[in-house]
């Protein structure tokens, strides 16, 4: 028997998506993603899985939830997966509800329990099989599937209007003459070497970002461009829906963006799902091996601006700062060495986190997590208790935060656990540090 | 029963489990084409990599955080394949046969393998009894699986010590081994076949593909 999880959380998304489901409907869905959909690798999986429970300490919710066995990486495939197999389909919708619950608000697919799988199995891949039937089923979490509705409306996960995204930039380019007149944020530059790309979020909500990176770009000499088009948002919570139809449309509108503009390549801002759709997913869906040009992450940038003298750090930042090593920009992109390299050039103050690199616990708050709205704020907190003690450790003031996704969550975490810290991002951090010459 | 067991289920048994195991690599090696993002991703620098950090006692981080539970987990498997190769009375049936062998090891250690066998299997059982996690996603069958995995070496220990009557309990560890080699590639035993295919994936998924470590 599975495991129903007891305390109900209300999601309009979840709840009338119930209502709607007949067994037919739930059939048809497990039929199509686990025998048409998926092949080898569900098969090896749930064949190969030796029921050991040696992923269970790789998990921030089952480690932050007393070692509850519900929350094992492994228990919740059983919980979703192993039943779905063996009942074919046949499943009711309180099982639809719990297994959304499971794949939507427990796990973050942040592939830390790979690691400890003695076979490598990718339980995230199992756990984004049962959002994908999800998604086919129309039981997605009501905010999640908001922002899918925007990027498959808008290209963009925000509902930014083009009038309104073109507006925010001339905006941010007038902030960033402050200081340099001369500076300009290039619109649809033909032949630029970069086009540079954000997340929906920072128009909307943090447009001071994009200001700060022009700073950047025209200290540096950087022939850079935006585009002034949908296709300008590198983000992708469709991804994390399961509706993989949109997340393939959104990322071919990113690159042929990109290519439309005939740039060299992509430097995106401080996200770590943004990658992971660009340059992983995204291509895979749409039947190319790798992205057509090179994308590069923030943290790559910084660190080649920092490591070729292109930037130089007037006086360091004086806080006591630790680090978040994002699961997509880390264990998904190996950049943690650069990442502190930054940190060691610009701050004087750091500890760092236990455990860390590609062992970091998740924020929870990636993977589509904190997208699923207030509903679940309690749970996703409760669910990290690992991360604020990991935090606590420190004592540090400021968590340099280079993901959008850890940067809200831990700030969320640092509120709720009452951590007396803020996060930065490492934008943050060179904006006060690095030497801005003289106009 | 004893000629029988002996004889031909012995060959059919080694038949089962040698095309059994090819049978299921091969095919999962074909459906993973289905799976479209398998083979484009694959590198054997990385894949080999993985299985290494793997395969070596402490090699992961997973195992330096439980050093009992990894040294046990070890040697089980060393001993269990280990044993049955090089154990005296199988050289001798094989010599006997074949009028060819390989050394064995001296019975004494043998039979000490043999013995940590039973008991570290009887720990993982009990284990999937008194760990909660492990115990909620335990099924029958993997108790049933462990059963039948020390079968053999239990019943091969009577059959040393006479402690029963010794055609039974001969026949009966032949005939239980012979069940042990053709489950391998029809139940979860099958994982040892396919180790370095899901390893070798996701060595390649982190080295090549993500630039990161995977242990």
């Amino acid at each position: 028997m599975v495991t129903i999880t007891k305390d109900h959380v209300a999601d309009v998304g979840i709840d009338e998506g119930i209502k709607r489901l007949t067994p037919e409907k739930i059939k048809q869905a497990v039929d199509r993603v686990l025998n048409q959909e998926s092949a080898a690798r569900l098969e090896v999986y749930l064949k190969t899985c030796v029921h050991c429970g040696l992923c269970a300490e790789a998990c921030h919710t089952y480690l932050s939830r007393d070692k509850d066995p519900n929350f094992a990486p492994v228990s919740k495939v059983r919980n979703t997966l192993w039943e779905l197999v063996k009942r074919k389909g046949d499943v009711d919708g309180d099982f639809v509800r719990n297994m959304a619950r499971i794949a939507f608000l427990e796990c973050g697919a942040c592939r830390r329990c790979s690691m400890y799988c003695p076979f490598g199995i990718d339980i995230a891949y199992l756990i984004m099989l049962i959002r994908r039937i999800c998604h086919l089923l129309r039981v997605v979490p009501q905010y999640l599937q908001d922002t899918t509705n925007s990027h498959s409306a808008t290209s963009n996960q925000m509902w930014v209007n083009q009038d309104e995204w073109i507006d925010t930039l001339m905006w941010q380019e007038e902030e960033a003459q402050f200081d340099y007149a001369k500076l300009r944020i290039p619109l649809d530059k033909e032949g630029a070497d970069v086009m540079y790309s954000v997340i929906g979020p920072e128009p909307k909500i943090m447009a001071h970002l994009i200001a700060n990176m022009a700073k950047l770009m025209h200290i540096t000499g950087i022939d850079w461009t935006m585009p002034s088009t949908d296709g300008w948002d590198n983000s992708n919570m469709a991804m994390y829906s399961g509706d993989f139809e949109i997340m393939g449309r959104v990322e071919r509108l990113h690159w042929e963006t990109a290519q439309r503009l005939k740039v060299k390549k992509i430097v995106m801002g401080e996200c770590g799902h943004a990658y992971r759709g660009a340059v992983y997913d995204g291509p895979r869906w749409l039947g190319w091996k790798f992205p057509p040009i090179p994308m590069v992450h923030a943290i790559e940038f910084y660190y080649d601006l920092l490591k070729s003298g292109k930037i130089k750090i007037k006086q360091k930042y004086q806080e006591h700062v630790t680090v978040q090593d994002p699961c997509n920009t880390v264990r998904g992109l190996g950049l943690g060495e650069k990442l502190r390299y930054i940190i060691h050039e610009t701050c004087d103050h750091f500890t760092d986190v236990h455990p860390r690199f590609e062992h970091n616990y998740c924020c929870a708050a990636g993977g589509g997590l904190i997208n699923c709205g207030p509903p679940w704020k309690t749970s996703r907190m409760k669910s990290n208790r690992v991360k604020a003690d990991q935090l606590r450790e420190t004592g540090a003031h400021i968590v340099i935060t280079p993901c959008h996704n850890c940067h809200s969550g831990i700030e969320d975490i640092i509120d709720y656990y009452d951590l007396g810290m803020h996060t930065k991002f490492i934008i943050d951090i060179l904006m006060e540090t690095v030497d801005f010459p003289e106009e | 029963m004893y000629e029988f067991a002996r004889g031909p289920l012995v060959w059919i048994a080694f038949a089962v489990f040698v095309f059994g195991t090819l049978f299921q690599v091969v095919r999962i090696i074909r459906t993973a084409k289905k799976d479209k993002v398998v083979y484009p991703y694959m590198n054997g620098v990385f894949s080999i990599r993985s299985i290494f950090h793997w395969l070596v006692p402490f090699g992961s981080h997973n195992m330096r955080i439980r050093p009992f539970f990894t040294a046990v987990s070890f040697l089980f498997h060393f001993c269990l394949l280990i044993t049955p190769l090089f154990v005296m009375g199988h050289l001798i049936l094989i010599k006997e046969s074949w009028s060819f062998g390989w050394w064995a090891l001296p019975e004494s250690l043998t039979n000490a393998m043999t013995i940590f066998v039973i008991c570290s299997g009887l720990f993982f059982g009990l284990r999937r009894i008194a760990n909660p996690t492990v115990r909620l996603v335990s099924t029958a069958g993997d108790f049933l699986l462990l059963l039948l995995v020390l079968s053999p070496f239990f019943t091969g220990l009577l059959a040393y010590y006479q402690a029963f009557d010794y055609e039974a309990t001969i026949t009966a560890h032949i005939v239980l081994g012979c069940f042990w080699l053709m489950a391998i590639p029809f139940t979860r035993l099958v994982h040892m076949a396919f180790f370095p295919l899901t390893r070798a994936y996701m060595g390649s998924e982190f080295g090549y593909v993500r630039n990161a470590r995977d242990w």
